[in-house]
């Protein structure tokens, strides 16, 4: 086949199209002009503008969590580089695929301190699955496509590819994504037979299994998430979801126990604890979700289910560590228990249920709605309540209103729930609301987000206006960086250092000048009346709701403790006091 | 083996030798941690530019597990083989070793010498520089030994491995 030969951003352009991509998140500078200019001159591509790197990347993160699809970002050199780096960061720990391409200096300045120079590959190589700087014109197409690969298969992410601009001016061959096969990165995508039948024996030995589930499936994809659900209708066991793992399975139903972890639900946690059989599926025992290791499900045996060996046994030791993508094994799993005719002891599963249901019966995440102040649960259960006949995508910020959105808003399906789980980034929630709205212009995407995180990309309000998006940005305003004093009051004696939110904007007026729609609600009689119109409003909203400042958010483990000692809150109206110099030193 | 025994292992990773490998292995190392005791790296084939890296690094089971395993999802990572658990091997370093002195001293730093086999590659009327190919206890043991007599610059090369037999990576 003979070779065309292009400039090498019209390869890029080429490469991006070839690979399907639609958008492109980004922000120009200097280095990547070439490449502007020649998003300028077709119109395959679409090219979204941001007002901020960072926001960028949230933004494809948002896209390829609510589609399965890459996300593409791109930035100049230097400062646009860097400004991407917590996004970066932020896909890394959630497993997010996303290509971030960086302009950079002509090959033959790197390493002068050029201006807008800046270590790109250095800098992102702790933070990306794999980065690369192109430095061949010949390897330019080859790069792309491997990225792409890289990026989307396995255990997903972020892999960077910085390119000097003289690599984007001059000629470059190219190649099509048929041409192009990795010599050596390959994941093993069909999970060992034998150690699924030993681990499908285990269960069916089991008297008080779980299975224990994470953002793996939902990579895994929509079908994976289809066979959790028949695995888990046809074994009749209980299942639980981490805050990345919530709309793997549905919250309605009642096999299921709601998530689990430091936040997580009393029943959940309680199962996890005392269990005699875990299946921990797309899942990676993160220390939010285990508490302290030494009395982590001390009586369990364990079963992984990962297509990232490097997550089975990283924290805690399991007996069987299955390596292969969710979803195959999911279904040679099924396969096999029909096959085998397995069974679970029906007596035992039923005590085991019977004692489920005497956790459920705490009742853990009630609340009381009284007249004069919103409770920001309350919130976020009318929210979920007035969207329900809506298809319906949330993303949110990171703190207090983070863990009410997963505790109390039901998600029934995968892809439609964007949180920054592993990093726990402020400023996530509006960027990420961005790329989803983008990839979905007829949903209806919700934000909820804080006082405090809001205003850590505000900025992106322009984008909102300036593309149409119609985002509904719920600000569920408690005048503190709520997450913050929820600890100081715990831990550090009532003392709110720096954590109040002194001089807040007047967010209908910021809204406003941004040129959509701002909305106050402080009474609790008008919050449903103000989310439905938030929601007939045609374009962006942001409805900032006064809740009640003093609220914590419950249950909580607190950091090392074990899941039997969650503090319900319920009894102490939130005034107990942590009483823990080991705790004190955890995040 | 128990879980929270350290032992000592020699890792053999073949990886493509392109620019930015050998930061990935040793930010991966340094970001997560874990023990470097030696580190090689050479080019060991010129036609599909692989390079070899043997490391000997320290840790539980349960981190020697994760080590192999970290590295072998770094991309240009081809195979990952722990010669400690995979059957006998041979380990060898080569070490420079300056020694100044004079009369007897001299004298019996080239007694020892000899005795390990190790050659004189440089020669003054007050100094030796002492090669000497070993296993690294070996090299340790003669450094111990000319420690007195004069021992004044150390070079190591870190440990090479390779398994024995017809095992191959
Ligand atoms: C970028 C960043 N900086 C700091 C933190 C630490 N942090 C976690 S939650 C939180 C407070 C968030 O406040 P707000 O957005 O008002 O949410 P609330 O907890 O009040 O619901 C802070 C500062 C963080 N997660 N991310
Ligand atoms: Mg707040």
């Amino acid at each position: 086949m003979a070779e065309r030969i292009l400039n090498g951003s019209e390869v890029v352009l080429q490469a991006l199209a070839d690979q399907g991509v639609e958008v492109v998140f980004g922000y120009p500078g200097g280095a990547v002009l070439p490449l502007y200019d020649e998003i300028f001159k077709q119109n395959r591509i679409r090219h979204v503008l941001v007002r901020h790197e960072q926001a960028a990347v949230h933004a494809a993160e948002g896209y390829a969590r609510s589609t399965g699809k890459v996300g593409v970002v791109l930035v100049t050199s230097g400062p646009g580089a860097t400004n991407a780096v917590t996004g970066l960061t932020d896909a890394l720990m959630d497993s997010i695929p996303v290509v971030c391409l960086t302009g950079q200096v002509p090959t033959h300045l790197i390493g002068n301190d050029a201006f807008q120079e800046a270590d790109t590959t250095g800098i992102t190589r702790p933070c990306t699955k794999h980065n690369y700087l192109v430095k061949d014109p010949a390897k330019l197409a080859r790069t792309m496509h491997e990225a792409f690969h890289v990026a989307s298969s396995g255990r997903p992410g972020p892999v960077v590819i910085d390119l000097p601009k003289d690599i984007l001016v001059g000629k470059a061959p190219y190649l099509e994504p048929s041409q192009v096969q990795h010599r050596t990165y390959n994941p093993v995508v069909k999970g060992d037979r034998g150690q699924i039948e030993q681990a499908l024996e285990m269960l069916a030995s089991a008297k008080k299994p779980i299975l224990y589930c994470g953002g793996g499936v939902i990579n895994s994809g929509e079908q994976a998430c289809k066979l959790l659900a028949e695995f888990t209708r046809t074994t009749g066991i209980p299942i639980t979801l981490t805050l990345m793992g919530l709309g793997a399975y549905p919250a309605s139903d009642k096999q299921h126990l709601g998530m689990l972890g430091m936040h997580g639900t009393y029943e959940a946690n309680m199962a996890m604890h005392d269990c005699d059989v875990m299946f921990a599926v797309g899942a990676r025992f993160d220390d939010r979700v285990t508490g302290n290791l030494d009395f982590f499900a001390p009586g369990s045996q364990k079963v992984q289910i990962d297509i990232d060996p490097s997550s089975i046994n990283k924290n805690v030791p399991v007996d069987i560590g299955i390596v292969g993508d969710i979803g195959h094994v999911l279904e040679d799993m099924i396969k096999i228990w029909k096959a085998k005719q397995y069974k679970l002891d029906a007596a035992a599963l039923d005590g085991w249920w019977k004692e489920i249901e005497g956790w459920r019966e705490k009742h853990c995440l009630s609340y009381k709605q009284p007249k004069d102040v919103i409770k920001p649960q309350h919130v976020i259960r009318r929210v979920h309540a007035l969207t329900r006949d809506r298809k319906t995508y949330i993303t949110t910020d990171v703190g207090q209103h983070q863990m009410w959105a997963a505790q109390h808003f039901g998600f029934e399906h995968p892809y439609e729930w964007m949180t920054s789980g592993g990093l726990g980034t402020m400023g996530y929630g509006m960027p990420a609301a961005l790329g989803v709205q983008v990839a979905h212009p007829d949903a209806t995407v919700v934000c909820f987000t804080g006082d405090a995180s809001i205003m850590m990309n505000i900025q992106e309000c322009a984008t909102m206006t300036q593309y149409r998006l119609p985002i509904k940005t719920v600000i569920l305003n408690n005048r503190y960086m709520g997450m913050v004093r929820q600890w100081q009051q715990l831990l550090h004696g009532s003392r709110y250092s720096e954590s109040y939110s002194e001089t807040l904007p007047d967010f209908v007026k910021l809204s406003e000048a941004f040129g959509f729609t701002g909305m106050k609600c402080e009474n609790p009689a008008d919050l449903d009346d103000a989310i439905a119109k938030m929601l007939e409003i045609d374009g962006p909203v942001i409805l900032d709701v006064a809740v009640d400042d003093k609220e914590n958010c419950y249950p909580m483990i607190p950091s090392g403790k074990p899941h039997n000692e969650m503090l319900l809150g319920q009894e102490t109206n939130g005034n107990e006091a942590i009483d823990s110099d080991e705790g004190m030193v955890l995040v | 083996m128990k879980e929270t025994e350290i032992s000592k292992h020699t890792i053999s990773v073949l990886v493509d030798n392109e620019a930015g490998v050998l930061a990935r292995v040793i930010g991966l190392f340094s970001g997560r941690g874990y023990n470097i005791e030696s580190l090689t790296v050479a080019e060991v084939d010129a036609h599909t530019h692989e390079s070899r890296i043997t490391v000997v690094t320290s840790g539980t089971p349960m981190v020697i597990e994760q080590i192999k395993a970290q590295l072998s999802r770094l991309v240009p990572v081809h195979k990952v083989n722990d010669l400690t658990l995979s059957g006998p091997s041979v380990e060898r370093e080569l070490a420079l070793i300056k020694v100044i002195a004079t009369g007897e001293k001299r004298v019996e730093s080239l007694r020892i010498a000899d005795i390990f086999k190790a050659r004189a590659v440089d020669a003054t009327n007050s100094s030796f520089v002492y090669e000497i190919i070993g296993s690294p206890e070996k090299i340790d043991a003669f450094i111990k030994l000319m420690e007195p007599l004069g021992l004044s610059e150390i070079s190591r090369t870190g440990v090479a491995a390779i398994s024995r037999g017809t095992l191959t990576m």
